[in-house]
């Protein structure tokens, strides 16, 4: 740790634009994840002096000599009294390339529906695995979560290099098995790291016990991975939130349809369809916070004003290229989030994009175990930390796409109309 | 103000359509104002004339331009709140045409609803005001300015935060939270915690107030005050209690990392006269915000998830 009071700033520091990623991190209880979430915080020199300072006073009142670096993340009272982590959270660093938000997920097993909380808005995903153990049944629940997520890139951690005497073929077998399973999910990226957590070693210093291991450190990897889709590749989908009409003074006559970008590149003069009327109209004009510009992507929040007068509100698709054809007959892969199970029957509110319609489960032909990825047939429907695939019909049309082309138009939550609970997670289409 | 396109950075694909952290952010932070505008009733922006709330209102100004905010203000005050932030405040809320709503916890002292605590704080004392508030003005959805990265357990929390007619924050009752889907459901009585700036860190928020030219109070730079010394911060001498026998009143150059009260808002030894100084300064801090300056986050260790729980921010 360093105590120095002032370095000298970085270019991140003196505010010179860096990119945003997010990453989750996902581990069985014992593979030393909080410890190398505290690591990678502690050797990029996010840890302050007073976080320190608290787990180091927290850490000795409970006997421990060294800060425990778990307490950094581990942060609700029940957590810190089981000593194991309950929920996702969420932890912030920079360095002088990146600014990355870590969504920390336990990896208990019952704790499936948090791993794919934490997958879901992540563009990255860190499985750690122990050196000594291997690939275990964990260790590919995480990797068929964050495939299942749509996860774009994942690196696997062998973690405790320093039990095995940091031997290159332990590392060697580990990642050849892994790799194979990842292939196997249809994972188009995974990079594996040999790592020390505890000692250090390559992950965030490069290590001095392995140089038989030419690659990046996990840090290095984090900061030079791609970040986001490439919107010039997709299609522009733009969900409507809000329509934007002053009615006074000099904006009189002002009609903006409020949105962020799910995907895809928008321009004035685009052809555009709207979702789900189906009506085409042209792009007229379009503002970004404040001013005008002649072109918008994805992620940006804008506001597109549209060439004719047609009837657009909260909850439709502004949609260029080739639109999704609507459909009231859903078939997704779901993760099932909540204690009360869901059945056949079962009347629920879905929410997709900006658009939330009733629906009703027709089907839950089967549960897919995370762990095999068999089929399980399931007569009594999804239990908390489900997943499984389910038939919906719903009462309005909605514009979705395959859950694997676009993780925001192909994505919608169940949720229960009689208090608002928040049931399911939906991934429309195939799932693997 | 930029566009993006002015503000590229390599995304690691090469292609023109990178955004920078702040756009990225800022975005997001849109879309949240966007969602609840779209969803409920009555949502209310908690303003407090600090610089998160400030930049909240400068996100919202932008989400809904040319349009006004359809956002109401509201200001529990403590009645020990700097005179320059009162002051910006009216400023700030005249100027945008806003409604502001205050609920004064001096009044509930006055009319004996509320104890002054023996140690003097009136942070805390802010929760029965604010239910109030919220309560009587029936809002049902409450922007806040918190930061996940601010403390413990606020790094669990939602984006969209779920309190019961106590205004009383489960952790166990919060809704999973997936892509940028937030649900905002909840029974009559019930309203809904707001976090735009949830992923923003002090350091993202000073940027944004450079990059965007956000106009501060002058007490967030540097400037000349009598300040004493009290559990290791240096306070504003005033009515509110201070300074007190043993304590000596000193003229020092300061300024404030965060505002909240003057009873427990310290201020820091500081020359940064501009927001790039404060920028470079915070930069090459060793204490994060709440450490150096918040007398009342330092109670215990489990502090702010209590106070979560009784229907605090």
């Amino acid at each position: 740790m360093s105590t120095e009071l002032h370095r000298a700033p970085s270019a991140f520091e003196t505010g010179s634009a860096t990119a945003l990623l997010r990453f989750a991190t996902a581990g069985s209880v014992d593979d030393g994840k909080s410890t190398l979430v505290g690591r990678l915080l502690h050797d990029s020199k996010s840890i302050l002096t007073d976080q320190l300072e608290a787990v180091t006073h927290a850490s000795n009142r409970r006997g421990q000599e060294a800060p425990d670096l778990a307490l950094l993340t581990d942060g609700l009272r029940a957590e810190r009294e089981q000593g194991i982590t309950i929920d996702v959270a969420y932890r912030y660093f920079a360095t002088a390339r990146r600014r990355f938000i870590l969504a920390d997920t336990p990896g208990h097993v019952q704790y499936t529906r948090n791993m794919v909380t934490g997958a879901s808005t992540a563009e990255l995903a860190v499985v750690l695995v122990d050196a000594r153990n291997g690939v275990v049944e964990q260790t590919r629940r995480h990797a068929a979560v964050a495939a299942l997520l749509r996860v774009p890139h994942l690196v696997l951690a062998v973690n405790k290099m320093d039990l095995v005497d940091y031997a290159e073929p332990v590392f060697a077998a580990i990642a050849e098995e892994f790799g194979r399973y990842a292939a196997s999910l249809g994972v188009p990226d995974v990079t594996a790291v040999p790592i020390s957590a505890l000692a250090g070693d390559n992950v965030v210093e490069p290590s001095a016990h392995m140089d038989w291991y030419g690659g990046p450190t996990l840090l290095e990897h984090l900061e030079s991975v791609p970040v986001g889709t490439d919107p010039g590749t997709e299609q522009a989908r733009f969900p409507v939130q809000y329509v934007i009409r002053p009615q006074s003074g000099e904006h009189r006559d002002y009609r903006g349809y409020a949105g962020q970008l799910a995907s895809g590149v928008l321009r004035t003069g685009d052809r555009v369809t709207v979702l789900p009327s189906g009506l085409t109209t042209t792009v007229a004009g379009i503002d970004v916070l404040g001013r005008e510009t002649g072109v918008a992507w994805a992620p940006q929040s804008v506001t597109v004003r549209l060439a004719d007068d047609i009837d657009v509100s909260r909850g439709d698709l502004i949609a260029a290229g080739e639109p999704t054809a609507p459909t009231q007959d859903v078939t997704a892969t779901v993760s099932h989030l909540n204690e009360r199970p869901l059945r056949v029957g079962d009347r629920v509110l879905l929410k997709h994009t900006t658009r939330t319609v009733r629906a009703i489960v027709k089907e839950i032909p089967y549960l897919i175990d995370i762990d095999t990825l068999a089929h399980v047939d399931s007569p009594d429907g999804l239990k908390v930390n489900d997943i499984g695939r389910v038939v919906l019909r719903t009462a309005e049309p909605l514009a979705l796409d395959p859950y694997a082309a676009n993780r925001r138009t192909g994505s919608f939550l169940l949720i229960d109309p009689t208090d608002g609970t928040t049931l399911t997670a939906g991934m429309a289409g195939e799932s693997f | 103000m930029t566009t993006a396109a002015e503000s590229l950075s390599p995304s690691g694909y090469g292609n023109p359509y990178a955004l920078s952290h702040l756009d990225a952010l800022e975005a997001e932070a849109v879309h949240i104002f966007r969602e609840v505008a779209g969803e409920f009733e009555r949502p209310v922006i908690l303003f407090s004339g600090g610089k998160d709330s400030i930049v909240m209102l400068h996100l919202a100004l932008k989400a809904f331009w040319p349009a006004p905010v359809p956002f109401a203000l509201l200001h529990v005050d403590t009645g020990h709140n700097f005179p320059e932030v009162l002051e910006y405040r009216d400023r700030v809320a005249a100027r945008h045409g806003l409604r502001l709503h205050v609920a004064s916890v001096q009044e509930f002292i006055d009319s004996g609803r509320l104890r002054e605590r023996p140690d003097g704080l009136r942070n805390p004392l802010q929760t029965v005001p604010l239910l109030d508030g919220i309560e009587s003005h029936r809002f049902d959805a409450v922007f806040g300015g918190g930061r996940r990265d601010e403390e413990k357990a606020r790094a669990k929390e939602r984006v969209f935060s779920l309190r019961d007619e106590f205004g009383a924050w489960d952790p166990r009752r919060q809704r999973p939270e997936l892509w940028s889907l937030y649900n905002g459901r909840h029974a009559p009585g019930e309203h809904v915690r707001v976090f735009p700036l949830s992923n923003w860190t002090e350091l993202d928020v000073w940027q944004y107030i450079e990059r965007e030219s956000v106009e501060l109070p002058g007490i967030y730079y540097a400037h000349e005050r009598e300040v004493f010394a009290r559990d290791g911060m240096w306070l504003t001498a005033g009515d509110w209690g201070g300074p007190k026998e043993g304590e000596t009143v000193e003229r020092r150059l300061v300024r404030y990392r965060t505002v909240g009260d003057m009873s427990c808002t310290g201020a820091v030894d500081s020359a940064a006269a501009t927001v790039a100084d404060v920028v470079a300064e915070i930069a090459a801090s060793r204490l994060t915000e709440r450490g150096a300056t918040r007398a009342d986050d330092k109670v215990s260790e489990a502090a702010m998830e209590d106070r979560k729980r009784e229907g605090y921010f």
